[in-house]
């Protein structure tokens, strides 16, 4: 009988295999967003979680000079007894590209991701080793190192792309260098070894880069994962929409088979075992989209992560079982939550209910009221988060409430808006339309919220990244006002810089600074001269009225974002510099990226007090498009290593570039929701079509011919679609108000400025218009093709 | 990355000269292929000195191995152990280029604790190597320095630290240098696999080894082997047990057993009077047999062993001070001090490698 039975309800797929494959394409977007993005993430924290290992707990710190450390440095404090390693890096131009080289020492180096190579035996060591050399690359970067010239190379997954580990005499060799540019200093020191200072006039730094990887880049993760959610969220809306007309349909079977004698509770199992094998083939397929998409992501993810972070994370994807069994569980819980209500109302159903399939959302005004109030209390919820939360999950919490509050919400307020519309009606028809879009919304309202919460995600990111990209121009703008920036090798060199730059440049700004703890940890100190390039460039978050004449004359401090939020420093605080030496801070300004701390002042005051300091750098202001020659004369006449002389304009083109990649991910993600989305109103639509024939047929009695009725159909669908668009732009300001005030705090310890773009919303608009009529295509073309006997026999019929 | 895995590669190379072949080692550097490259030992050509205390780059493999069996104030005893590597990843080295890879251990071993430190260095850059001028034999700050004599090697100064340890001891010589093998020609196979090979058994120690607990002053007798080679040991050799002896006499025993896979022992021993006076042992003479195992670091290691050389009366029991005395590099070997009872008394050195 169970057979039989199963097969009796099996059938009803075969009679309807579109909506069999809504169902399975639903779960399977579902399941593939959210376990793509979580591989994404586990990729990557993965790394981190090696980087940290390897590292141990806290940073290595580092040795470093006023200009490159000699070897004979390096082997003076290996025979002290020190454990350190030399570090040489530097960028290697390519015919299109450039390779970042990174020069190590194999058998000094503390534990460093890559080199697993090396350790294989085989003959990879002595050949990194040898004077031809080797390098190790990840698998993306090996294509492009095939010219001539360049020495071979291995792969290793655990090279950042673009990044070549070599040997430090072959990387001083390729960038044409002497020294190398820190010495790393190994956790672990034998016993007994004689100070530091006695050894070496080096001086001993925190690594830069930070050890804490996973702390730095949490937002990036946590936006990823709200995004994963939601991503999952909306393809749920799809699976319960599906599942939801399939039990609709299937009253008529279940009632005759509970008619036949099958009891009530096989016949809930039957239906929840077809869901649970639907669910993991659908789950199955989601897995293998998802890793396709993690995939496709990982690369950008990692070149975002490492631009902006300097994080190394692994272009390439492991396949992680416990990954897959994670998505599968989550896809059997998302069609169980979708797949519950209906089972529920099969439970109840009455045995001798009719078994006349009804708009089965088409909810009461109770049930809309009702739906209200939990909104009204989430979005109130949420509210009082944002106000009082102050960490990480309540910013999160808050995101979801908001989001779910105002998703719940949509319907009554659809209603509402459509009953204003009402008001002013210009016709019968009008009227009719409107009339008629108020009945839909109930049934469509699912596919609204999910088209709701894709567009609201689209303009909420979309905001959170255009102001991150307004505050990181600002910030490169800052730090890169100077058309180039010139290091030279040694003092004298530094006086014939000067000698030859001052005719050839509008101004020349000697940047100085001085690496010293502040308030106990370690941070940079920078003397910079009195010049519009930074009256006119640096954005302060917040300043006294004269504080670029304070600093000038070095009767007041700057410091950055990072050291005023961590030690919580006010305007006017006194911040000891050395213990003879306070200032009063004058202005903080944002430093996105950076870890350490640091303070800007007048360049005599930091002189008069550094006198010993070498003076190597200077910024040069001059009309940009004479920057290139300038930089080449230096490099010809004074012959300057390229990295010497770096021209901003490349600088800064090459961070947007990174950071626009970065954000590829949030747009693909974006395009990504919006399609479910779309393809949740499809599916709506679709289920719709057919049980719309008696609100239509009488239209088509009284003399509307089917084209149109099709017209009035397209036309209510795109109608709602604005309006929830509409609805969308408060609700995604919102989202991106919480991202940028909230998370971004909690997670990074900087906030950012919003800035509205009006123009992308009307962009969204049209998108949200054209998901629409994609979506309603095909059951108005259904409509239009439909034989005028189906629509005669609604009257002929019961109903 | 781990610095025991990147060891382990390193030590391949070593490997191939103890017979301890690591698997997949074979191929390391290209070495099994290029052997023919290097220089290769001749039985003819007598050993000079001080010339030959120098590194000898057109050989593949060389090392200068001290160990030393030391006591305490108090008696206890106490093993140290300081060794330099030298590797050729090419053979048209020059002694100091880049090409010349160095490798340090040092341990020190009491009854209940064995310390190590490891360094790695490339030549060429003064980081490690072998000076003659003012004998010096070093890695980082670890040296094995001639502080006078009229041979380099008749008073050293020797000094290495680990994180948790440190020793600086000075050796004197009480007699000669000892040419091990055929006049320093020492076979290691049947089938004619051999190396330079010669020894100063004869020193006495004092100085300090430092521990966490504070610094010991120690004193004791110390055995420096010099060797250098090209070829690796047969393909059935799986590894070695070494031994030196100091007897309580005064003579000294320096013996090895090769192993080979269907369980033989090549054997061959030096039996040096106290006058430093030499006679060497062929294959068989010799003859080890293990008594007793030690389970260290997940393996069974023979830490007891008899002893015998029927030619001299020689019939002992060698027992490890410590049978954890584990050398936890990525090339895994055992080596500490042993006590020696039975026709003789007296302390000395076991290492034994290839127990996987």
């Amino acid at each position: 009988m169970n057979r039989t039975a199963f097969l009796a309800l099996l059938s009803h797929w075969r009679r309807h295999p579109v909506q069999l494959v809504t169902l399975c394409i639903g779960l399977m977007l579902a399941t593939a967003l959210w376990s793509g993005v979580q591989a994404v993430n586990a990729e990557a924290r993965a790394s981190y979680d090696r980087a940290a290992a390897d590292l141990g707990q806290t940073p290595l710190r580092r040795l470093t000079g006023d200009g490159p450390v000699p070897i004979a440095e390096f082997v003076a404090l290996r025979r002290a007894g020190w454990l350190v390693s030399p570090v040489i890096e530097g960028d290697l131009p390519l015919a299109t590209d450039s390779l970042r080289l990174i020069g190590v020492d194999p058998l000094t180096t503390p534990p460093r991701p890559g080199l697993e190579p090396l350790l294989e035996g085989g003959d990879a060591l002595p050949r990194f080793l040898s004077v031809d050399g080797l390098m190790i690359v990840a698998p993306e970067t090996a294509p492009l190192l095939d010219g001539p010239g360049l020495p071979p190379h291995i792969q290793s997954a655990q090279v950042p792309p673009g990044t070549a580990l070599v040997d430090f005499r072959l990387a001083q060799r390729l960038l044409g260098r002497d020294g190398v540019d820190h010495l790393l200093v190994a956790r672990e020191q034998p016993m007994g070894l004689p100070p530091l200072s006695e050894v070496t006039d080096l001086t001993l730094t925190e690594d830069q880069a930070g050890g804490d990887l996973a702390q730095l880049t949490r937002s990036f993760h946590l936006n990823l994962t709200a995004f994963g959610l939601l991503a999952f969220a909306v393809g749920l809306f799809i699976v319960q929409s599906a599942i939801g007309l399939a039990f609709e349909q299937r009253r008529p079977a279940i009632r005759t088979l509970r008619a036949l004698g099958v009891p009530l509770r096989r016949l809930m199992a039957l239906l929840a075992a077809e869901l649970l094998a639907l669910a993991t083939l659908s789950g199955l397929a989601g897995i293998a989209l998802g890793y396709v998409i993690a995939a496709a992501l990982l690369p950008g993810v990692a070149a975002t992560l490492r631009g902006l972070y300097g994080a190394e994370v692994s272009g390439q994807l492991g396949f992680d079982p416990l990954w897959a069994v994670s998505a599968l569980a989550i896809s059997l819980a998302g069609a169980a939550a979708a797949g519950a209500q209906s089972l529920w109302r099969v439970s109840q159903m009455p045995i001798l209910s009719p078994a006349q399939p009804r708009a089965w959302a088409r909810a009461s005004q109770r049930a809309i009221l009702t739906q209200l109030a939990v909104a009204v209390a989430l979005l109130a919820l949420s509210g009082a988060l944002a106000l009082w939360g102050g960490s990480l999950v309540a910013g999160f919490a808050c995101l979801a409430a908001l989001l779910i509050g105002a998703a719940l919400a949509l319907p009554a307020l659809l209603l509402g808006l459509l009953a204003l519309l009402q008001r002013a009606p210009r016709s019968v028809l009008g009227e009719w339309l409107l009339a008629d879009a108020r009945q839909q919304v109930p049934p469509l309202s699912l596919a609204l919220m999910a088209l709701l919460l894709a567009l609201a995600a689209n303009i909420g990111v979309g905001t959170m990244v255009g102001s991150f990209r307004d505050t990181f121009t600002g910030w490169l703008d800052q730090r890169l006002a100077a058309e180039l920036y010139v290091t030279a090798r040694d003092p004298a060199e530094a006086e014939d810089l000067r000698t030859y730059l001052e005719p050839r440049s509008d101004a020349l700004l000697p940047i100085w600074s001085v690496d010293l703890p502040l308030r106990g940890a370690p941070a940079e100190v920078f003397g910079i001269v009195d010049h519009a390039t930074y009256r006119d460039n640096w954005p302060l978050l917040d300043a006294v009225p004269d504080v670029w004449d304070r600093v000038a004359d070095g009767s007041g401090v700057l410091i950055n974002e990072q050291l005023a939020r961590r030690e919580d420093i006010a305007l006017g605080a006194r911040l000891e510099i050395t213990p003879d030496w306070q200032l009063p801070v004058a202005g903080v300004y944002s430093d996105y990226g950076n870890t350490r701390g640091q303070a800007i002042t007048g360049i005599d005051a930091l002189s008069q007090r550094f006198p010993d300091r070498p003076r190597l750098r200077y910024a040069v202001r001059l009309p940009p498009d004479r920057a290139p020659e300038v930089q080449a004369a230096l490099r010809d006449d004074f012959g300057l290593p390229e990295s010497n002389a770096i021209d901003q304009a490349a600088v800064k083109r090459f961070s947007l570039n990174v950071f626009d990649r970065t954000f590829l991910v949030s747009e693909a993600l974006n395009v990504l929701t919006l399609g479910v989305a779309a393809f949740a109103m499809l599916t709506s639509l679709l289920s719709l079509s057919g049980l719309r024939l008696p609100q239509l047929a009488p239209l088509w009695a009284l003399g509307l011919t089917p084209g149109r009725l099709a017209v009035f159909e397209v036309a209510r669908t795109v109608l709602l679609a604005l309006l929830t668009c509409l609805l969308a732009i408060p609700l995604g300001l919102a989202l991106a108000w919480v991202l940028l005030n909230i998370v971004n705090v909690e997670a990074f310890g900087w906030r950012l400025p919003m800035t509205l773009f009006p123009a992308d919303w009307i962009w969204l608009g049209l998108w949200a218009t054209i998901a629409a009529l994609a979506a309603c295509l095909w059951p108005v073309l259904r409509l239009t093709r439909l034989p005028a006997a189906d629509l005669l026999r609604v009257f002929a019929n019961e109903r | 990355m781990n610095a025991d895995a990147l060891l382990k590669s390193c030590l391949a190379a070593i490997g191939l000269m103890l017979g301890a072949l690591p698997a997949g080692a074979q191929g390391f550097a290209g070495l099994g292929t290029a052997s023919a490259d290097f220089a290769q030992p001749d039985r003819d050509r007598a050993l000079q000195f001080p010339a030959d205390h120098a590194a000898h780059p057109g050989y593949r493999i060389e090392w200068w191995y001290l160990t030393a069996n030391l006591a305490g104030p108090d008696g206890t005893p106490m093993g140290l152990q300081w060794t330099l590597f030298r590797s050729a990843l090419a053979p048209d080295g020059t002694g100091d280029g880049p090409e010349q890879l160095w490798m340090g251990h040092a341990a020190v071993t009491t009854p209940d604790t064995h310390r190590v430190a490891e360094r790695l260095a490339r030549g060429g850059i003064g980081q490690a190597g072998v000076t003659l001028d003012g004998f010096e034999a070093y890695i980082d700050d670890w040296a094995l320095r001639s502080s006078g004599g009229a041979d380099p090697l008749d008073r050293l100064r020797v000094t290495a630290r680990g994180p948790d340890f440190a020793y600086d001891v000075a050796l004197t010589a009480q007699g000669p240098l000892v040419l091990q093998g055929d006049d320093g020609y020492s076979v290691k196979s049947a089938g004619g696999a051999a190396s330079y090979y010669y020894s100063q058994p004869f020193y006495e120690v004092a100085g300090t080894v430092t521990l966490p607990s504070g610094p010991v002053e120690v004193t004791g007798q110390a055995w420096l082997d010099r060797e250098w080679s090209s070829q690796p040991l047969a393909e059935d050799q799986t590894g070695w047990d070494w031994i030196s002896l100091h007897l309580d006499s005064g003579a000294k025993l320096m013996g090895f057993g090769l192993r080979s896979r269907d369980g033989g022992h090549f054997t061959s021993a030096t039996w040096v009077a106290p006058s430093g006076e030499v006679t060497t042992y062929g294959d068989g003479a010799l003859q080890l047999e293990a008594l007793a195992q030690t389970e260290v670091a997940g393996r069974r290691v023979p830490t007891r062993w008899r002893v015998r050389l029927p030619d001299r009366n020689v019939d002992l029991e060698i027992d490890a001070v410590n049978g954890d005395a584990w050398m936890d590099t990525a090339f895994p070997y055992w080596e500490g001090p042993v006590r020696i009872t039975g026709s003789h008394g007296g302390r000395g050195y076991l290492e034994m490698t290839g127990y996987e």
